[in-house]
């Protein structure tokens, strides 16, 4: 294997054959050209989906403009989401402070867009400078009184992962706001679902069939008045582990409320999710419901992926995704149709995360800790891949060395989740690797 | 599902709406991609490479690997050399590059460093058995736009490796932030003139490869740092655009020069300028300063490019005529647009930069002699306050990158994608601009986009124009 950073060995860990168990939650090494974003990215991906709140965000330019409409999370009522605000600090905001503006910035747009809700996020040279983001934040909130939460997101203040801390912090501040709901029984919220091609339409479709009531999603479809009443739900059910755990643990702690970890990808686990969310309500009802729905899906789903898994079997796929918990969903979704994973890596997984997967893979498996663009491309030459799962920043890696890919960040456009999912990510596989262009490569 | 609110009165913002621009260390990235063998590396937190790798990922569909020296809590209090120094044993190790360009952020600049200081003082602590060059660019985002980080950062290789010589038979050719298949057709002119053309910077490989057998850490091509240290000894530059120069130092009230006015001030090589060559008056500007540097006449491959253009413009005229435009994207491509759109009588209602230079409004009273009065000029524009003047103002057609598409959407009118970014479409790396080639490809899109959204909105659907 050509070079790579030495520094780095000890995220890297190929089942059977490496004798330390995989290093994670590090931050990452500086000239590794890591596909991780910053602080400010991990809030600003979480919150992003709250579709009736303002989303300000307090610095220089590049934040707010790299960030604009980046997520495919769809909402069905208000876009005002999808409106990028900037206080695009310039030179003599940065010499004098920010507050000024951020000040004035915030009470005109909250004044001309009236939302229900304002998030103010902290970029890294606000702290530098000295603004008081907070202070602002309780100053219009008093003036204009609406709720304005501070996200303190600091780009350099951590990883990615403590951006989706700084979201949860601010979220908590929102919720439980409101007390004069009285939520009907089985009611559950769903944390760490984002909406992407409607995917949350689809899961509240499943929950809905089977009796249990979703009061919020945080933060897929997100509206401020829902978030607010989230501490009457009996259960939390937490997807995209990473994102929302700290918010599922505060509201443990603060309400009472328990959580469980799912994953609405592949079949196994959407149907757990169900099983598990049924049998925590301890319903006869609804889990003979949960079970005639995950029958009557299966009944049309498992002959329909027949053909693919015919076409597809014994194929090899690389998977390096945000999250590590969506990784051991999609390597299971991938033996669904035939297809076993030789790479396997996450941005931002856990010891636990890793160790599942460990345990789910195959011997010779390489498992990857914060990867870049040279181990990856590295991995997938060594282990003849045929297909590899990731986002914006991975595709090129794929497509340059003639291997299929799949899109399964943020900015997907097709739905993946759920039973119908499963369906649409078979189809796109398979699309992909079966393709007659790579042909040409060869 | 409710459409994105738009406010209806007028009213003026303070804060940035929907922002018309980049970050200055995106167009540092942009340029850096352009010299060959070099690695950018980004002074600041991990977000902006990976911000800015996956908003040039989405255009140029290209892997695009820049280094961040990953700031910490610790860095922001004590300073950056530590993490440079692990960024740059780190990429020299990964990418073996003959050059690392370091492009500072809000951050690094806010909390005072000095790289080049920071490159001494790492050169004697680490030892390595051969260092590649190493240079520094100051690229604060809260100063201007990325097209002054891109002009910036050609303006600090050429400081810093080009070598007063004796005058050579070369030309230097600074074609601006422009497409990989625009430099490409530039250099093919240059050759087709004869002319020994150093391109800076030659992101036309490294930003648009071809696909690859074995996996390349560093892409080809790219300007040759040995072409560079040459730029002293050219006897002429041509810089395409009207919006190059750079604040001397990185500081707000520094001297402003351009990368040329530089090379003619302190290597004594001669300055040819030209607006970006899109419409026939600028190609043809353009062309005779060919003509002039190469001593040889046009040559006949393009006189009949002219003449197919002209001939297209006769065909398409009548589908253009009075049609009201909105432009916007750089100062420069804005520009280049808008004395094309007006030689073809099409009407540009607004012509709308995020940057702000203060020579726009100036600049295309010069090169629009037909409708300068009409167009209203907006410079620190932003999407949204585009998006609530087209709606008085009723274009018939958007021209501009991707961002503005929920504009046209909004008002059912066609769009035509130029420029960068191009996130919504495949080719926004091929999308050829320049010269009368470049100008057929627009003239045609334009019209046909005219056309077609007239066939799509008709009754019938009918078979001919």
């Amino acid at each position: 294997m050509e070079r790579l950073i030495k520094e780095r060995t000890k995220q890297i860990h190929t089942i059977g054959t490496t004798a330390h168990e995989l290093d994670c939650e590090k931050k990452s090494l500086a000239g590794s050209v890591s596909q991780r974003a910053c602080v400010f990215c991990g809030s600003r991906v979480v919150l992003y989906p709250i579709a009736d709140a303002l989303h300000l965000i307090h610095g220089p330019i590049g934040c707010a403009a790299y960030t604009w409409d980046i997520r495919g999370a769809l909402s069905s009522g208000p876009q005002l989401h999808r409106l990028s605000f900037s206080t695009d600090l310039r030179e003599k905001d940065v010499v004098f402070g920010g507050e000024p503006k951020l000040y004035k910035a915030l009470t005109e747009l909250i004044e001309a867009y009236q939302p229900k809700a304002a998030f103010v996020y902290s970029t890294c040279i606000v702290g530098v400078i000295g603004d008081d983001v907070e202070a602002i934040c309780r100053q219009v909130s008093k003036e204009q009184n609406i709720q304005v939460l501070p996200v303190m997101a600091e780009g350099f203040k951590g990883t990615k992962k403590d951006g989706y801390k700084a979201a949860c912090d601010a979220l908590s501040l929102l919720v439980g706001t409101d007390n004069t709901y009285e939520a009907p029984p089985f009611s559950i919220n769903i944390l760490g679902d984002f909406n992407l091609a409607g995917e949350l339409w689809m899961l509240k479709d499943y929950y809905s069939k089977i009796g249990v009531n979703i009061i919020t999603c945080l933060t897929g479809d997100g509206r401020v008045d829902e978030i607010r009443k989230a501490h009457k739900a009996s259960l939390n059910v937490v997807q995209c582990s990473g994102s929302m755990m700290h918010l599922a643990r505060e509201m443990k702690d603060k309400y009472g409320i328990p959580f469980k970890k799912v994953s609405y990808f592949g079949i196994e686990d959407m149907a757990d999710a169900l099983y598990e969310v049924a049998s925590f309500f301890k319903s006869d009802e609804l889990m003979d419901k949960a079970r005639q729905l995950v029958g009557d899906e299966l009944s049309e789903l498992l002959p329909a992926l027949a053909p693919f898994k015919l076409k597809l079997q014994g194929k090899k796929a690389a998977i390096y995704v945000g999250g590590a918990f969506k990784a051991i969903s999609l390597v299971k979704a991938l033996r669904l149709i035939g297809m076993e994973t030789a790479v396997v890596g996450s941005q931002t997984g856990n010891r636990d995360d890793y160790m599942l997967l460990k345990k789910l893979c195959d011997e010779g498996t390489v498992i990857v800790d914060d990867s870049n663009p040279n181990e990856l491309s590295e991995f997938v030459k060594e282990k003849g891949v045929n297909l590899f799962i990731g986002g914006v920043k991975e595709r090129p890696i794929a497509y340059k060395l003639g291997i299929g890919f799949c899109d399964h960040n943020h900015e997907r456009k097709e739905a993946l989740a759920g039973f119908e999912g499963m369906l649409n990510f078979a189809h796109e596989v398979c699309a992909s690797v079966t393709s007659p262009v790579w042909k040409f490569f060869k | 599902m409710e459409p994105i609110p738009m406010i209806k009165d007028k009213r003026s913002f303070v804060s940035t709406r929907n922002a018309c621009k980049l970050c200055s260390p995106l167009g540092a990235s942009v340029a850096l991609k352009g010299i060959e063998g070099c690695v950018p590396v980004i002074h600041g937190s991990q977000g902006c490479a990976t911000y800015i790798r996956r908003y040039m990922i989405s255009h140029y569909k290209e892997p695009v690997d820049i280094a961040s020296s990953n700031f910490s809590e610790e860095t922001t209090i004590f300073g950056g050399v530590q993490n440079l120094k692990i960024a740059l044993k780190n990429v020299i190790n990964q990418y073996r590059p003959q050059a690392i360009g370091i492009a500072t952020t809000c951050l690094s600049e806010t909390i005072g460093e000095d790289v080049n200081l920071l490159l001494h003082q790492i050169k004697s602590e680490l030892h390595e058995a051969s260092w590649p060059a190493l240079f520094s660019v100051s690229t604060p985002s809260y100063q201007g736009t990325h097209m002054d980080g891109f002009h910036a950062t050609v303006f600090e290789v050429l400081k810093h490796f080009t070598l007063k010589m004796d005058k050579l038979d070369k030309i230097n050719l600074f074609p601006g932030f422009v497409s990989p298949a625009d430099i490409r057709h530039l250099k093919e002119i240059c050759s087709d003139f004869g002319l020994d053309a150093t391109v800076l910077p030659d992101y036309s490989t490294a930003l648009d490869n071809p696909v690859w057998n074995h996996y390349h850490r560093i892409p080809q091509g790219g300007t040759p740092l040995n072409e560079v240290k040459t730029c002293g000894g050219a006897y002429a530059s041509l810089e395409l655009g009207a919006f190059c120069e750079v604040r001397q130092g990185g500081k707000s009230d520094g001297e402003t020069v351009s990368p040329a006015m530089w090379l003619e001030k302190e290597h004594d090589v001669q300055r040819f300028a030209s607006i970006l060559p899109i419409g026939v008056n600028s190609c043809d500007a353009f062309f005779d300063k060919l003509q002039k540097l190469s001593g040889k006449a046009l040559p006949e491959k393009y006189e009949d490019e002219r003449g197919r253009l002209l001939d297209a413009y006769a065909d398409g005229h009548k589908y253009v005529f009075g049609k009201k435009a909105v432009v916007y994207g750089e100062e420069d491509f804005v520009l280049g647009l808008c004395s094309f759109l007006d030689e073809i009588g099409i009407q540009v209602v607004v012509a709308a930069s995020g940057a702000n230079t203060g020579k726009l409004q100036q600049k295309i009273k010069e090169h629009c002699p037909v409708h300068a009065d009409t167009i209203k000029v907006m410079s620190d524009a932003d999407f949204e306050v585009i998006n609530e003047i087209s709606h008085d103002l009723k274009p018939d057609i958007i021209i501009g990158n991707s961002k503005g598409y929920y504009i046209a959407r909004n008002l059912d009118i066609p769009m035509v994608r130029v420029g960068f970014p191009i996130h919504d479409r495949l080719g926004g790396q091929r999308i050829l601009h320049l010269g009368y080639r470049g100008t057929q490809n627009l003239f045609d899109t334009i019209a046909n986009a005219l056309i077609d959204y007239k066939q799509s909105h008709s009754p019938i659907g009918y078979k001919y124009m």
